[in-house]
């Protein structure tokens, strides 16, 4: 059983492995990538969509994990970008005490929004999530305390960021960071989602009411899922603000919420690493679709082809809808697919060692 | 006192506007249980057609707010039949994947919007007469906001005439109030769908022409930053309810508009998402909503 076991962990260790080792290796990918893989512009992009990755997994324990549709997730991501930016830029804190002020008040804001809109239910639910977000997003624009610097988005005051994340030669540090950031979600994710509580975000997602009549009270371990899933996004907020050194409004709109639902199906909802994957390759996209506009092909096509083409975001919206339409599970099915298959398959074959005996 | 008056005025014409958009969400959601992510955008498209066919019109001024009203309530109306027999048709009984096909769909037209256009924000053709005022009691009303409110109150009328008159409107209804229902009495309750889906556009498409005489220019995102608080009143209003959505968007503009000006810009945003998280608690299904 051991070894089996040890087998399931070896594609997620060597993928980690590879994308630790990829800051020494020169490889240029042309097109997708903006430079070789050991250069800052290249890792900066990659570091983003690790951040992202770690996100979208994030969501994906409302979404896939527990059946909540939440359209307020942008709000605790915000909450890490902005208070480690204020902190940082405004009241000259140290980094660390920093993060740890974000990661209290990420927790705090998602247990006390968390225990409001759990109250009622369904679309309900996401309604009241999005309005709390949406009073965020007003806070953070409007800027009634002149912290945040409104709609101009709020730049990192570097002094008390480590020297280790700061410069363009230091950017794999940056890169290593996020990496380490989607290692650790993912882990905790697993954890969670593994543990007793995560089988009753399960069987919540499945029917509420089963679990209701079996005699235990959705509510908290809703709340739970809710908490867990917003601390994870402010600690992934606390790391983005660092990668890109800076706040922006964007990350407080509700189109931001959406888009990482649009991840989380993507990659596949439910599925760890299918989320996380969603993630990556949304941010990818999203970051170098644009540059593709630039590249000869595209530039001499007629321009009712060149527009569209031109916006990463009609092509990751025509690209997701035809993933809802005819890749319900996302990209995480395509090897889900094949792996029941390959199971169904297994009998009909008759194994070695039967041959042999 | 004029004051109050002027915000007064301002509230409702914002509350007529959000009424447009609302009505048609309501009546989809209450019917289909998808709540149209798209609806932004069918604004943003119907507000974009209409500007640019009125700009290459040389008529006046008015007559081309008039065919840019028109053009967008007619393509708005006839995209949104397009996504709902070609998309959301194809998805039955997949609710969320539903929702999920109208969030690409918005996000595709958006991005589309801003690739033909740019994201710089249009100026709208405004005949000089709506942004003259009268006094009334000692206020200046720009006649753009009676005209707004006007528009609000006629498409209330008729979709109120539409559902209560008409056979297609009984079906609506009938389908909001059980849809397995009405099926099993023999009537095919999708050409309900097609028709409510037309009909939001059609409203979303008019929000959209009447958003840029409101607020001078059209941006690709008018419809997502309108469509938020479409749907907050749709949720204060009641799912499913017209009327409800009428009594919240009024609601709604006249909080906005008057805690904005006394309290401070931005207030009244915060107050929005107040009101909705009390109305919530302390009645879920909204004001004119069946019990959940």
């Amino acid at each position: 059983m051991r070894i089996p076991r040890l087998l399931g962990w070896a594609p997620g260790v060597v993928v980690v492995v590879l994308l630790a080792l990829l800051p020494w290796s020169a490889l240029d990918v042309p097109g997708v990538l903006p430079g070789p893989l050991d250069s800052p512009g290249t890792l900066q992009v990659l570091a983003v969509c690790l951040v992202f990755a770690g996100l979208a997994l994030s969501y994906d324990v409302l979404f896939g994990f527990t059946g909540l549709l939440s359209f307020g997730h942008a709000l605790y991501f915000a909450v890490g970008v902005y208070v480690t930016a204020i902190a940082l830029t405004r009241w000259h804190w140290a980094l660390l005490p920093s993060a740890g002020l974000a990661l209290g008040c990420g927790l705090v804001v998602a247990a006390l929004v968390g225990a409001v809109s759990l109250r009622v239910r369904g679309i309900a639910f996401a309604m009241v999530t999005l309005a709390f977000a949406q009073a965020g997003s007003v806070l953070v624009v409007q800027d009634p305390l002149a912290v945040t610097g409104g709609e101009q988005g709020l730049g990192l005051d570097v002094g008390k960021v480590p020297d280790a994340f700061i410069g363009v030669l230091n950017t794999r540090n940056l890169y290593w960071l996020a990496l380490a950031l989607a290692v650790v979600v993912f882990l905790v994710v697993r954890l969670v989602t593994t543990s007793p509580a995560g089988h009753v975000w399960a069987a919540i997602r499945e029917n509420e009411q089963r679990v209701t009549v079996l005699g235990l009270r959705s509510y908290p371990f809703k709340l739970i899922a809710f908490v867990v899933a917003s601390t994870l996004a402010t600690l992934c907020g606390v790391v983005y603000v660092l990668v890109v050194g800076g706040a922006s409004v964007g990350v407080t709109t509700a189109d931001f919420t959406l888009s990482l639902l649009v991840m989380v199906v993507l990659g596949g909802s439910g599925v760890r690493w299918g989320a996380m994957l969603g993630g990556f390759v949304y941010m990818l996209l999203d970051q170098r679709l644009g540059s593709l506009a630039g590249v000869g092909g595209v530039a001499a096509l007629p321009g009712v082809l060149r527009v569209p083409l031109s916006q990463p975001l009609f092509l990751l919206g025509v690209l997701f809808v035809l993933v809802v339409m005819f890749l319900p599970g996302g990209l995480a099915s395509l090897v889900r697919i094949r792996r029941t298959r390959r199971a169904r398959d297994l009998p009909r074959r008759p194994l070695p060692e039967a041959e042999g005996v | 006192m004029s004051t109050v008056l002027v915000l007064a005025v301002t509230g409702l014409g914002l509350g007529a506007l959000y009424f447009l958009i609302a009505s048609g969400l309501s009546l989809i959601f209450g019917l289909m249980h998808v709540l149209n992510f798209a609806h932004g955008a069918l604004l943003a498209v119907g507000a974009y057609l209409g500007w640019w066919v009125a700009s290459h019109l040389d008529v006046a001024a008015g007559l081309r707010l008039l065919v840019a009203a028109a053009v967008g309530a007619v393509t708005a109306a006839a995209l949104a039949a397009l996504l709902e027999l070609g998309l959301v048709r194809r998805l039955y009984q997949r609710e969320i994947a539903q929702v999920l096909v109208t969030v690409g769909v918005g996000l595709a037209l958006v991005a589309l919007l801003q690739g033909i256009w740019g994201s710089d924000p249009k100026t709208y053709p405004v005949p000089h007469w709506m942004v003259e005022t009268t006094t009334v009691g000692g206020a200046a009303i720009p006649h753009g906001r009676l005209v707004t409110i006007a528009v609000g109150l006629v498409v209330l009328g008729l979709f109120v005439l539409f559902l209560r008159r008409t056979r297609f409107g009984l079906v609506v209804r009938a389908g909001v109030e059980n849809r397995a229902m009405v099926t099993a009495l023999g009537i095919d309750v999708r050409r309900a769908f097609t028709l409510v889906f037309a009909l939001g556009g059609a409203a979303a498409g008019l929000a959209g022409a009447l958003a840029g005489a409101y607020f001078g220019s059209v941006t690709p995102q008018l419809g997502s930053s309108l469509l938020i608080y479409a749907f907050i009143v749709v949720v204060i209003g009641g799912l499913g309810s017209v009327t409800g959505s009428a009594i919240a968007a009024v609601l709604v503009g006249l909080l906005q508009q008057f805690t904005n000006y006394y309290a401070a810009s931005g207030i009244g945003d915060l107050s929005v998402v107040l009101l909705l998280a009390v109305v919530l608690l302390v009645r879920p299904q909204g004001l004119l909503g069946r019990p959940v």
